[in-house]
This record gives C-alpha cells, sequence and structure tokens, in this order.
C-alpha cells in the first residue's frame, strides 16, 4: 500500500508505484510525455531533455525524476509544448536531416515528433555541419549526418548486448558518437542483431540493404502521430 | 560596327532557366544565336557515398517535374547492382503503371498549361491572353480536363509510388507494393475518360499541324538525326529497351544498344559557351553525331506503337513524311499527344491485368558494381550511370538527362527561327522573341535537371547591342 503514489498530471489524479519515473507512471495511465533518448527497454538517460515537464511549477526531465507523493505535473501545456517544439527543431538544424529522401522517414521518431508538434519548418537556421558516414561493416551503418545524440545505442550496447560498440567522444557542440575501433565500425564487434542497431530512433545506425522495404502507408507513423498507442490505454 | 545582341531570358512556360543571346550587327542582321544554361552538376556530388538503395528516392530531388523518371531510371539501375536481371511480372507492371502515370500527366500538362496558348492564339498573339488563363477563359473545358489529367497521373504515381512526389515505390530489384484491388478500381473508375480526353487532346494537336503546315513545316526546323529506346522488335517501349538512332532520312546509325556500353558510342562535347554539354554519336562526331530526344524523336525511330489508337495515329502521322522521319520542330507537339494516348492506353490495360495484385515483389542475384539503366523519361531519353563499392558506397554517378541532348537540337532551332523571324527586322516585337520561346517550348525542356541542379531555374531571353548593351530583355520571375 505505501508503494502506490499519487500526482497529478494536468489537473487529472495518476496512481504509480514508488520507483517510478513521472515518464513510466504517467504511461501507464495512458499519458504521453512526449521522448527521444528515454527507450522502455533501456536505462534513463536524461539528455535530450524533450521530456520535460513541470514539477510544482519547477523544469524536471520527467524520464529520470521519480514519482513522489502529492506532486503537481504539467505537460501538455502550451508553454512546455513550444519548449519541446524548440529542443526538437534545434536537433533538426543541427544535424543533416533530409526526411525527404531519408530510408528512416515514416519511422523515425524525430520526424514523427516534428508532425506531433506541427512543426512546418525550424525557427533556427540550419547549420548543414559536414559530419561522416561509416559504411565499412558488412550489414550495418553509421550516418552522424541523421545522429541526435540520443545515446541508446551506447546504452543498448553495454546493457542489452554486453558489448561496449558505441561511446560518445568530444564535448558540447563537438561531441559526436565514436566506436570501439581506431576507425571503423566494421573492426568492432558490432553485430547485426545487435539491440544497439534496432534502438536508434533515427536513421543514424541502420542495418543495410533495408532502405524502403516498407511502402508509404504502411510505416509506423503514417497514420497516427507518436505517443497514439500510449494514448490509447487511458481510460 | 554596331553589333547588337539580344538575350531571351527567361523563356516563359518551360520548366527551368536558361538564357538566350541573340547578337545582332547593326543592320539588325543576326550574327549568332545561343542558348546557355548555367549548369551546376549538384547531384553528382551529393550522392557519392551514399548507399546504393537510397539513389532512387535521393534522386527525385533532382527535378519536380518527372520525379518518376529519376526515380525509375535509377532503381533500374540499381536492379542491376543487386544482380536482378529479370523482375517478376508485378514488379515489372507496378513501375509501368507509375510510369505511364509519370508520362500521361507530364504530357498533358506540357500541352494544355505550356504549348496550347501558342496553339490556340497564335505565336503573335497579345500576350495578355497568350497564357494559360486565356485559355481557361476561351476553352474552359480544355482547362478543366488539364486539371484533372494531371490529377489522374498523379493519383496513378501515387497509388504505385506511395506519394505523388517523392514516393519510394521502386527499389532495387522489384517494388514495395503491389496495386491493391481498391487502388485498381478508384483508377479503373475514370481511365475511359482519360483515354477519351487525350483521345480529343491528340485531335486538337493534329488538325492544328495539318491546318497550319506551311507555317509550321519551316518553323524551327532542320534535319537532324533522332534517339530513342525500342523493344528487339523495334517497337515504341517508354520503360524499357536499347537505344536507337535513326538518321534525318530514316537509316540506321544505332540500333539495340546495350545500355552498358553507351560510352563505346555516345560522347558528351563540351563547349565554352555553354555549361550544358553536347550529347553526341561517336561514329558521326560532335558535328554531325547530336540528336533529338523526345516525343518527336521517339515515335521517328520506332517502328510500331502495341496500342491500337496510339499505333493507328503513328501511322497517320508517319503518312506526312511518308514515312521518313519528321523533322518538323512543331511535330513535337502532336508527336507528344499520340504519347498522351499511348500512355492512357497502357494505363488502361495494365489496370486490368491482375499482375498487378501479384505478391512476389522483389528479387536479387549476383552483387555487381557498375550499372547503367536507360528509360525514356517524358521529355527523351534518360540515362543514369553509377559505380557502387562493395560498402554498398556510390562512388561515380553520371545523369545524361534529355534536356541535355536536345541541346544543340534547341540551339539549331533557335538559330533557324531567329534568322526566319528576326534576323534583319527593323524592329523587334514581343511577338517575334516569342517565337524563339516558341520553337524552344516545342522540347520541353526542364532545365533543372538538365543542369543538376538541386531546385529549379527560370529562363531569361536578352537582346543585346555591339557594345553589349541589352536592349530588349523579357522573362518572368
Ligand atoms: S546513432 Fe542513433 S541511437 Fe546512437 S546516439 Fe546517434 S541517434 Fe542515438
Ligand atoms: S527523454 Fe527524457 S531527457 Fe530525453
Amino acid at each position: 500500500m505505501s508503494d502506490t503514489v499519487t500526482v497529478t498530471i494536468d489537473g487529472a489524479q495518476v496512481k504509480g508505484r514508488a520507483g517510478q519515473t513521472i515518464l513510466q507512471a504517467a504511461e501507464a495511465a495512458g499519458i504521453y510525455i512526449p521522448r527521444l533518448c528515454a527507450h522502455n527497454e533501456l536505462s534513463a538517460h536524461g539528455s535530450c531533455r524533450v521530456c520535460t515537464v513541470l514539477v510544482n511549477g519547477r523544469p524536471q526531465a520527467a524520464c529520470t525524476q521519480p514519482v513522489a507523493d502529492g506532486m503537481i505535473i504539467e505537460n501538455n501545456t502550451e508553454k512546455l509544448t513550444n519548449m519541446r517544439k524548440a529542443i526538437v527543431e534545434m536537433l533538426f538544424v543541427e544535424g543533416n536531416h533530409f526526411c525527404m529522401s531519408c530510408e528512416k522517414s515514416g519511422n523515425c521518431e524525430l520526424q514523427a515528433l516534428a508532425y506531433r508538434f506541427g512543426i512546418a519548418a525550424p525557427r533556427y537556421p540550419y547549420l548543414f555541419p559536414k559530419r561522416d558516414i561509416d559504411f565499412s561493416h558488412p550489414d550495418i551503418y553509421i550516418d552522424r549526418n541523421r545522429c541526435v545524440l540520443c545515446g541508446r545505442c551506447v546504452r543498448a550496447s553495454r546493457e542489452t548486448d554486453k558489448k561496449v560498440v558505441f561511446e560518445f567522444t568530444g564535448r558540447g557542440a563537438h561531441r559526436r558518437l565514436g566506436i570501439d575501433a581506431a576507425a571503423d565500425l566494421a573492426d568492432t564487434d558490432a553485430a547485426v542483431a545487435d539491440k544497439s542497431v534496432e534502438v536508434c530512433p533515427v536513421g543514424a545506425l541502420m542495418r543495410k540493404r533495408v532502405g524502403y522495404a516498407v511502402p508509404v502507408g504502411q510505416r509506423k507513423y503514417d497514420h497516427k502521430p507518436i505517443g497514439s498507442d500510449i494514448e490509447a490505454k487511458r481510460a | 560596327m554596331a553589333e547588337k545582341h539580344v538575350y531571351i531570358e527567361p523563356v516563359t512556360r518551360i520548366e527551368g532557366h536558361a538564357k538566350v543571346s541573340i547578337y545582332l550587327d547593326e543592320k539588325n542582321k543576326v550574327k549568332q544565336a545561343r542558348m546557355h544554361v548555367v549548369e551546376f552538376r549538384g547531384f553528382e556530388r551529393f550522392v557519392q557515398g551514399r548507399p546504393y538503395w537510397e539513389v532512387p528516392v535521393l534522386v527525385q530531388r533532382l527535378c519536380g517535374i518527372c520525379p518518376v523518371s529519376h526515380h525509375l531510371a535509377a532503381a533500374k539501375a540499381m536492379d542491376r547492382i543487386v544482380g536482378a536481371k529479370k523482375l517478376t511480372a508485378t514488379a515489372e507492371k507496378v513501375r509501368r503503371l507509375m510510369h505511364y502515370g509519370q508520362t500521361f500527366q507530364s504530357h498533358a500538362m506540357h500541352f494544355f498549361h505550356l504549348a496550347s496558348p501558342d496553339l490556340l492564339f497564335g505565336f503573335d498573339a497579345d500576350p495578355a491572353i497568350r497564357n494559360v488563363f486565356g485559355v481557361v477563359q476561351k476553352h474552359p473545358d480544355l482547362a478543366v480536363q488539364a486539371v484533372k489529367m494531371r490529377a489522374y497521373g498523379q493519383e496513378v504515381i501515387k497509388a504505385t509510388a506511395g506519394k505523388r512526389i517523392h514516393g519510394t515505390g521502386a527499389i532495387p530489384g522489384g517494388v514495395n507494393k503491389n496495386l491493391s484491388l481498391a487502388e485498381r478500381d478508384v483508377l479503373l473508375k475514370d481511365v475511359e475518360q482519360m483515354v477519351a480526353w487525350a483521345r480529343s487532346a491528340l485531335g486538337i494537336a493534329r488538325d492544328y499541324t495539318t491546318a497550319h503546315l506551311k507555317e509550321l513545316a519551316p518553323f524551327g526546323s532542320f534535319d537532324s538525326n533522332h534517339g530513342g529506346i525500342v523493344r528487339k522488335d523495334g517497337t515504341l517501349d517508354l520503360y524499357d529497351g536499347r537505344f536507337r538512332v535513326k538518321d534525318a532520312k530514316g537509316s540506321m546509325v544505332i540500333d539495340q544498344l546495350d545500355p552498358m556500353k553507351y560510352l563505346d558510342h555516345i560522347a558528351e562535347e563540351v563547349r565554352s559557351w555553354s555549361y550544358m554539354k553536347f550529347p553526341f554519336v561517336k561514329s558521326l562526331g560532335p558535328g554531325k553525331g547530336w540528336y533529338r530526344v523526345g516525343p518527336l524523336a521517339r515515335i521517328n525511330v520506332c517502328d510500331r506503337i502495341d496500342t491500337p489508337e496510339a499505333e493507328a495515329a503513328r501511322v497517320e502521322f508517319m503518312k506526312l513524311t511518308d514515312g521518313k522521319p519528321n523533322n518538323i520542330t512543331m511535330a513535337y507537339h502532336w508527336a507528344r499527344m499520340i504519347e498522351l494516348v499511348h500512355a492512357a492506353e497502357k494505363i488502361r490495360d495494365l489496370l486490368h491485368d491482375s499482375d498487378l495484385q501479384g505478391a512476389d515483389l522483389v528479387v536479387k542475384g549476383e552483387r555487381q558494381f557498375e550499372a547503367v539503366a536507360v528509360i525514356e523519361a517524358p521529355r527523351g531519353t534518360l540515362w543514369h550511370h553509377y559505380r557502387v563499392n562493395e560498402n554498398d558506397q556510390v562512388t561515380m554517378a553520371n545523369l545524361i538527362v534529355s534536356t541535355t541532348q536536345n541541346n544543340e537540337p534547341m540551339n539549331q532551332a533557335v538559330m533557324k527561327v531567329v534568322q526566319d523571324h528576326i534576323s534583319g527586322k527593323a524592329e523587334i516585337t514581343e511577338g517575334m522573341l516569342n517565337h524563339v520561346e516558341v520553337a524552344i517550348r516545342a522540347y520541353d525542356p526542364c532545365f533543372s535537371c538538365a543542369t543538376h541542379a538541386l531546385g529549379q531555374m527560370p529562363l531569361v531571353v536578352e537582346l543585346i547591342d555591339v557594345h553589349g548593351n541589352v536592349i530588349e530583355k523579357r522573362g518572368r520571375a
């Protein structure tokens, strides 16, 4: 009994269990809190800040903050949505995301967030950075143009695959996805069945030769916005 | 001593951007007329290092006008890369349907929006009426048909490629979807109407051409070679076949050219004054080896068409020149409408073919590292050539698009019109300059993909005197 906590999310009473994060408790109650670096099968990372909510008026990352009894949480407000939009827009201009020809289009969480938020064009200027690609591995490729540095692959490699294929290098604007080899992904023990390859939210870490096998109209986010599956659970 | 220079820039009602310069001497006699295009080979660099399966989708960014032709040409090249020697019946037919949808909408749009103002109102008519709005006012029925035909073509594209623009339908070795019965039924509902409208458009183009033959025959006309792809038996095939070139009299110059060997037979000449290259048949040399492509050239080189109405129209068309190639620039419009009917008939036939509902979509074979594919885009023969390394990355791309092959022909047409209609005239009128554009428009050029720019460019015509002063300039924003 002492296990149960009650919080308020956008005015609705939500029951959660102690130890759950706000994101998890909300999700169990059918409330979608937008997120990017968080993944249900991986430890929380708290880096992208897309999941930011106001807890008793203070901004917190819902994916790392545990629920506590009596919390007043704001999630779906204009101010928060606008801030989340800004984050997503920054991610767009910071990389080279050409949705029109990207094979992840329709299955991409970054694109899906942009659609959900109704982003037509980013408010910031594109940076068009020079990023490298790594096609050395026979079955997997990295396209850093599309990497949003969410760290899902880094965590999945350690936590699920029990390998250390990926690691971040550099700081701040120079942060990039590094690999456990001098130069080529081919020289790591990455394998096509690795969890790390499956969890990338964008088209940065991909299986080769899959391409556009799934037609437009049958892709993950073609018909329903991201988060709809969670919202469908709401009683 | 005083030399004038006329530029026509941008040529209105064509797709893309180019500049025509007409150099006059002090007596307003033409010294030279040239069509320049600013080339920007962005795509060849852009595609470097990208995975081969991405190219058919990526390449559509080259051109907003016929993206499907590039999509399919690249997919055909990538079929070779994945070792798919023969596609499944479903895959080939879905792609064909997509392609005929593209041809149908492109030809319909060109005829009504770009060509018909000149044909319905005359080349010298007041530009205030000689435009698509004029057509809408005077022939509202035609305008409605044009819009609906275009929309129909786009529906065909959407049903096969997934989207109206930038679809993903053709993938290396096949397609990613078939045509569902529901999609088929929607398209079937209007297909007879489309055939009927195409037939009436053909009637307009034919009647116009035959009625005005005396003025049209010499207009921007010249003898040339003609090129296009045909099947083994010489039948017209817009989607797949081998390249054939006939000379102005109808003698075979090249036949059944294996696309993989195109470099042995076709070269591109670079001229100092133009960024757009000049392709030619090697055995004839750059001076004589250039050739026209597109509807007129295709009807000229093929032996037959495999749909009845278009075949009857072809026979009638060829009668005009006793079965020899037709070298009349303005006959492009008529030829284009024969193909419009052909595309409509093909769409109808395919919609009745149950292979389109098949489930076998993709084949693969032994991986290859270099591929060339050829297809007939609405504007003419389109070549895509790629090299792909063991890591699946494109290392080289070379495209020869239809407008580039029509570069010398358009320059010839411009020179002819300028000599016949502008040279030596005391005053140069808007109508005269429009004549230049009319000749260029017959070729339905698309300068955005000819220059491999990622985007679109408009076209300008300028008239400049001996001192380099622009004395007349026309164009559109
Ligand atoms: S490769 Fe993908 S999963 Fe890995 S950090 Fe970049 S975006 Fe995240
Ligand atoms: S999802 Fe919470 S910080 Fe990224």
